[in-house]
């Protein structure tokens, strides 16, 4: 539910490093919350985002949430296989549910996110 | 599948029309022609006219009936039973106002017709407009707006035609509450504003402190429902008020829940600039289905320039389409409004009289107290105040027994009762926003609680029961997400001599 290997926020979304690049998706506990997920709404590649800046959304059955991101950068790379699958979100949200891939602006805002006991700690209260 | 010929059976899905018939059939043929035909050319194009035949149905008076009565017997409105809907206000719509709306020189105006000929039908909206200002506590009112969220992007227009009046290009920003109807920040996006979130406190209220931090030179308005979408009364308005006047910005009342205030408080004396009604749900004009519905909007005295043309003046006897309204925002809706829902909205406003109104409210608000009371026990009650017209449970408790808000709205349906508005508001977990209106018994009220208290129990001893619920209806539980992610919304013809499925 809470792989160690990532890194949180506080809005539910996942961050791997891969080296300079960041891949984003959201939690399990998300996409339990917001229900299947119906479309997902993704950034243009070469856009830049703030951490906290919204940018992508994704529309369940229940409600169109923003997803913020988890950290500064410049998108390289979204997951188009959501355009045709979105239930990949609720089937693999830590693998191929992922949704967007950032080349980090400044690494070290990793160390301001979660990590996974704290994450957990979180959401179980 | 077999297709039983008994009407009584409401098991299964019922055919298309077009899967009816055969071709020839008829249930009407038009009377002989009493002019000259006209050759087609001189009437449309070539290039635009069709080529083939429309795929019509082709079926007799009697399929035609059998098939309309049919679908209708497996709909359900609020003549059929108990539509707790939260937010909606899905009250009896009284039959009087049918009876008005169906009078010829209502029913059978022309929106063309000379203005002398429809004196009545002006006066009906001269006067509309003037009680809804009276309830409103506002100058002027335009009844145009098709439905609500049409009411709050015009209100929006108004807002914008206003600060660009003064110079103001800077006010970029429109306020709205965490607790907000959806339609808000997306009327405010459609109308080329900045959306910022102000957050609720633990009252259920608009967050003061936060809200102050939040204005400033960009703040265009304020949105806000109040009763806000818990059913629960601001209490800090005239505070939010002072604060969004202060900084500059306009206050836009959401009518959504003005069932809860009729003649007890008005949007105008709160501070608010900009209010909407929606007909459909206050005043009793129907309701869902596809409408059509009615968002008339009121508007401050220093606002009244720039409402759409035209407006419904008066010059000694005569009524007339003022269109001469040069700082006007422009037109929003051929010709004058959804007239038909005028006239049922002005009936009811007549039947009941200032007394009467305030009677709604007062029952309206009396209702959903009770309801929430007996139910408070049973069910987690986050905001525990006194509510307005409607109440937000939290199914959370049931969550834990592996039952969710979902599964119990689908239960409720076997009971043969409407489910309430479920997970709205949005900073509600699990949230059951149940409003039963004025206008339902004791009875009834009792005969609902009895059968939630029915499903908490089911929760309890045989929970699948409800996971796997509705079990009575004419189908079982619906794929949502398949309907979103692959929506198939056309009929094809079947292909001749192609195999079955």
């Amino acid at each position: 539910m809470y792989p160690e290997d990532l890194r949180y926020n506080k809005e539910h979304e996942w961050v791997r490093r891969e080296n300079g690049r960041a891949r984003i998706g959201i939690t399990h506990y998300a996409q339990e919350e917001l229900g299947d997920v119906v479309f997902v709404d993704l950034p243009e590649p070469g856009s830049t985002f703030q951490a906290g800046e919204a940018f992508a959304a994704v529309e369940s059955v229940k409600a169109v949430s923003d997803i913020f991101a988890p950290v500064s950068g410049r998108v390289v790379e979204v997951n188009e296989a959501l355009a045709d699958r979105p239930e990949l979100i609720n089937e693999d949200p830590y693998g191929e549910g992922w949704i967007a891939v950032f080349e980090m602006d400044d690494p070290s805002e990793l160390d301001g996110l979660l990590d996974a006991e704290g994450y957990r700690k979180m959401v179980e209260g | 599948m077999t297709r039983a010929i008994s009407g009584y059976h409401l098991e299964g899905s019922v055919p298309l029309i077009f899967e009816k018939g055969a071709p020839g059939r008829r249930g009407y043929r038009l009377r002989e022609r009493a002019v000259d035909e006209l050759p087609l050319d001189e009437l449309t194009p070539p290039e635009h006219q069709r080529q083939q035949d429309a795929p019509l149905p082709e079926v007799s008076e009697l399929e035609a009936v059998r098939h309309f009565i049919a679908l209708s017997r497996r709909n359900y409105g609020v003549d059929v039973g108990f539509y707790p809907l939260g937010s909606c206000t899905m009250k009896y719509n009284p039959k009087v106002n049918e009876l008005m709306a169906s009078l010829p020189g209502f029913a059978h105006v022309h929106p063309y017709q000379p203005e002398e000929t429809v004196q009545g039908a002006l006066e009906l909206m001269y006067n509309l407009e003037k009680y809804l200002c009276e309830i409103a506590g506002l100058s002027r009112a335009t009844l145009q707006p098709a439905a609500g969220a049409h009411g709050e992007l015009l209100g929006l227009m108004v807002m914008k035609a206003y600060h660009e009046s003064r110079g103001d290009h800077h006010r970029v920003e429109v306020i709205v509450p965490d607790s907000a109807h959806g339609t808000n920040p997306a009327s405010a996006a459609m109308c080329g504003y900045k959306v910022v979130q102000v957050g609720s406190n633990e009252r259920g209220s608009v967050d003061v402190e936060q809200l102050r931090a939040l204005v400033g030179p960009n703040t265009a308005g304020l949105m806000l429902t109040n009763p806000n979408t818990l059913g629960l009364f601001e209490e800090d308005i005239l505070e939010i008020a002072h604060i969004v006047h202060e900084a500059g910005g306009l206050l836009y009342y959401d009518g959504a829940n003005a069932n809860a205030i009729l003649g007890r408080a008005r949007p105008g004396d709160m501070g608010f600039d900009i209010v909407h009604f929606n007909l459909h749900k206050t005043f009793s004009t129907p309701h869902g289905g596809g409408g059509p519905g009615a968002g008339p909007i009121a508007v401050r005295e220093d606002l009244v320039r720039f409402l759409p043309v035209p407006m419904v003046e008066k010059d000694g006897d005569r009524f007339y389409l003022d269109y001469d309204r040069p700082d006007a925002v422009g037109r929003i809706k051929a010709f004058y409004g959804n007239f038909g829902m005028l006239v049922r909205a002005y009936t009811y406003i007549r039947t009941h009289g200032p007394e009467g109104l305030r009677r709604v409210s007062e029952r309206a608000v009396i209702n959903a107290n009770y309801l929430m009371r007996r139910l408070a026990g049973h069910f987690e009650l986050p905001y525990d105040r006194h509510c307005m017209h409607e109440f937000v449970l939290s199914g959370v408790r049931q969550k834990k027994q592996g039952v969710r808000t979902l599964d119990i709205a689908k239960r409720l349906l076997d009971y043969g009762v409407h489910a309430p508005t479920i997970y709205f508001p949005l900073i509600v977990d699990e949230a059951i926003m149940i409003e039963p209106t004025e206008t339902e018994s004791k009875e009834t009220l009792d005969e609902f609680v009895d059968i939630m208290l029915r499903i908490v129990r089911e929760i309890e001893e045989d929970p699948d029961l409800v996971r796997n619920a509705p079990h009575n209806t004419p189908v079982r539980r619906l794929d949502e997400a398949r309907a979103a992610r692959q929506p198939n919304l056309c009929w094809c013809p079947p292909v001749e001599g192609a195999a079955g499925e």
